[in-house]
């Protein structure tokens, strides 16, 4: 007659503390790898368009002329796409979660990255201004 | 003559993880004819094919459902595969395995503890909840997201884990085998639980066949039919047993799927002992032209994924059948003859996973 | 070594339809699925039986507006399959055991799937 079975159990929870984590007054367990949010850095970025073919939720726009990249907070799912496929290394993952918010969210970066200049060709070109 | 009305069960219902519609026909408290409904989280998910390229569909298929996540995802990529005839590396195959298995666990904790919610056993719906969330941490720290792994594509795995990691998981696995036989022991043996749900939604083997049901459902009634002994992945070198009872009530299929607790601990232990050593995916070049229809087992039951490639980087047709669609049929059969108090624990056994269902 | 079992697909036409069903029936297979594609001026339609793993297709090929016979006769669960066929793609399928006439799929538009849809607007409505 098995009444009772889970009175082990009852006492050893009893024993115990209590479970659960109180969120978000302490914050969240993360591990080193959590997906949380992308974080760009326009010092970097080329302006290949890579991440915002990529990305599954259209979440990345790029207009190549006016310099800006744009995330949309609302529509990413950290999914990491765009991290793994940046081929200038631009984008990373942090693990935090963003809070909640109440109106949408839509991040702008003006992209800083200035192309190196190629040093002169400097014997070739005295030679042609001479004539 | 009793009078007969109609009561709406759902969609909003403590029980339920999804919404579902039934309108129950009663006579004094006995349910003598059921009519379901379903509609209300249409996405239009095997639409959206059309509009993602097939590397990119990965991410839509595994948000499909939100328990099962893990082997939509898996089921896609086995299909596009075999189209595009890619063999997969043996070790991308193992990880595959081993986080299918970690899915598969916590599924059925999930379903353990809103099973015993719905009897009215709130300490038992705790504790499986709280075994639960040792099966979350490992998968956030092997792929980032709890429920969401995004660890499989279309050649492999994105991700690998260390030595040190499997190691760690391997020795964990003793004290949570533990744990899990002490919380099955109590949904066997408490003659409380028992007196609750024997007799209860019999289904008998024939019927079940029939009816097309699929997962527990069937497994429950004495057929043994199990996706897993075709040996996709890496069951093949595994092996695997189907776990069969043969009552066809609501204890038989909650015995089956407390057994399949023990079975999928002792696959994740087999897997990483004889994890090989190697690359974890292939570069896939090329576009899929050609139809397949790729089946896995889920924790609910075979799911199917029908993929019509027509050459170009989008797919013609994605078509998924998954089990619950299979088991409503079988839902309607169980439903008469049960009072209006064994509904919600009628309905739960069949384990409905609407957000599935309605794609 | 994975081991792929056998699917094998054969084409039939509307009328043969419910006699190779009752002799899959009797041969012990179960049903699995019944599956519709919208190409361009035709459905596609598929009806998936399986026995010990084995898939076995029957797959018809029909305008929109031919109407189909319900196999709810020889396998009764068969009518989850054959509503939806109907309340996504507007297909006519007759004597189904249990009709819902329409409601058993709620959407907010009829025949969502339909490649009869008139209007170019595409329900799909994320990008």
């Amino acid at each position: 007659m098995g009444l009772f079975e889970m009175t082990r159990t009852v006492l050893r929870n009893l024993a115990g503390g209590p479970a659960t984590r109180r969120y978000p007054a302490v914050p969240a367990r993360t591990s080193p790898i959590t997906r949380g949010h992308v974080v760009f850095d326009p010092a970097t970025c080329r302006s290949c368009g890579i991440c915002s073919k990529r990305c599954p939720c259209v979440a990345i726009r790029l207009d190549k002329e006016e310099k800006v990249w744009e995330i949309d907070r609302m529509r990413c799912i950290a999914c990491g796409d765009c991290v793994e496929s940046c081929p200038f290394g631009s984008l990373a993952m942090e693990q935090e979660y963003l809070p909640p918010t109440v109106e949408h969210v839509v991040d702008s970066y003006t992209i800083t990255y200035v192309k190196p200049e190629r040093p002169a060709k400097k014997p070739a070109e005295e030679g042609t201004t001479d004539a | 003559m009793p009078e007969r009305i109609v009561v709406p069960f759902g969609p909003q219902h403590p029980v339920l993880p999804e919404p579902i519609h039934i309108d129950l026909v009663l006579e004094d408290e006995l349910v003598v004819d059921a009519v379901p409904s379903i509609g209300y989280i249409h996405r239009g998910l095997e639409q959206l094919v059309q509009k993602r390229e097939y590397p990119e569909y990965v991410y839509v298929a595994e948000r499909i459902c939100g328990i099962c996540s893990f082997m939509h995802a898996l089921c896609y990529c086995q299909g596009i595969e075999h189209i595009m005839g890619t063999e997969v590396p043996d070790r991308s195959r193992y990880l595959r395995t081993i986080w299918s298995e970690y899915s598969r666990l916590h599924s059925h904790l999930l379903w353990l503890g809103l099973f015993a919610d719905g009897m009215g056993f709130e300490n038992l719906f705790m504790r499986s909840w709280q075994l639960r969330e040792r099966v979350l941490d490992v998968s956030e720290d092997t792929t980032g997201g709890r429920i969401i792994q995004s660890t499989c594509k279309v050649g492999g795995v994105r991700r690998d884990i260390g030595q040190e990691m499997l190691d760690k998981m391997h020795r964990d696995l003793d004290i949570f085998e533990e744990e899990c036989r002490d919380l099955g022991n109590v949904f066997l043996n408490d003659e409380t639980v028992k007196y609750r749900l024997k007799g209860l939604g019999v289904i008998s083997k024939e019927e079940a066949y029939a009816l097309g049901s699929a997962g527990p459902t069937l497994r429950g009634s004495g057929v043994a039919s199990d996706q897993r002994e075709t040996g996709y992945a890496a069951y093949g070198e595994l092996g695997y047993k189907a776990v069969v009872e043969t009552a066809g009530d609501c204890y038989a299929r909650c015995a089956v799927r407390v057994r399949e607790l023990y079975s999928s601990i002792d696959i994740i232990r087999r897997a990483i002992e004889g994890m090989p050593e190697g690359p974890i995916d292939v570069k896939v070049r090329g576009t899929p032209d050609g139809e397949y229809f790729s089946r896995v087992e889920q924790p609910r039951g075979e799911v199917v994924h029908y993929l019509l490639g027509n050459g170009t980087k989008h797919l013609a047709r994605a078509r998924i059948r998954t089990p619950t669609l299979a088991n409503v049929p079988a839902l309607v059969k169980m439903l008469p003859g049960a009072q209006l108090a064994d509904v919600p624990i009628v309905v739960l056994s069949i384990d409905p996973c609407i957000s599935c269902t309605e794609r | 070594m994975s081991v792929i079992k056998e699917q094998t697909t054969r084409k039939i036409a509307p009328g043969d339809l419910l006699r190779e069903v009752e002799a899959l029936n009797a041969g012990g297979y179960r049903i699995v699925q019944i599956g519709c594609t919208g190409m361009d001026d035709v459905y596609e339609i598929n009806y998936t039986f399986d026995k010990d793993y084995e898939l076995v297709n029957l797959r018809l090929t029909v305008a929109p507006d031919v109407e189909i016979p319900s196999i709810s006769g020889v396998y009764w669960g068969a009518f989850v399959y054959e509503n939806e066929l109907h309340d996504l793609f507007g297909i006519t399928v007759t004597d189904i055991n249990i009709d819902f006439k329409g409601t058993f799929y709620r959407t907010a538009e009829k025949y969502p799937l339909s490649i009869t849809r008139s209007g170019g607007d595409d329900p799909c409505q994320n990008v």
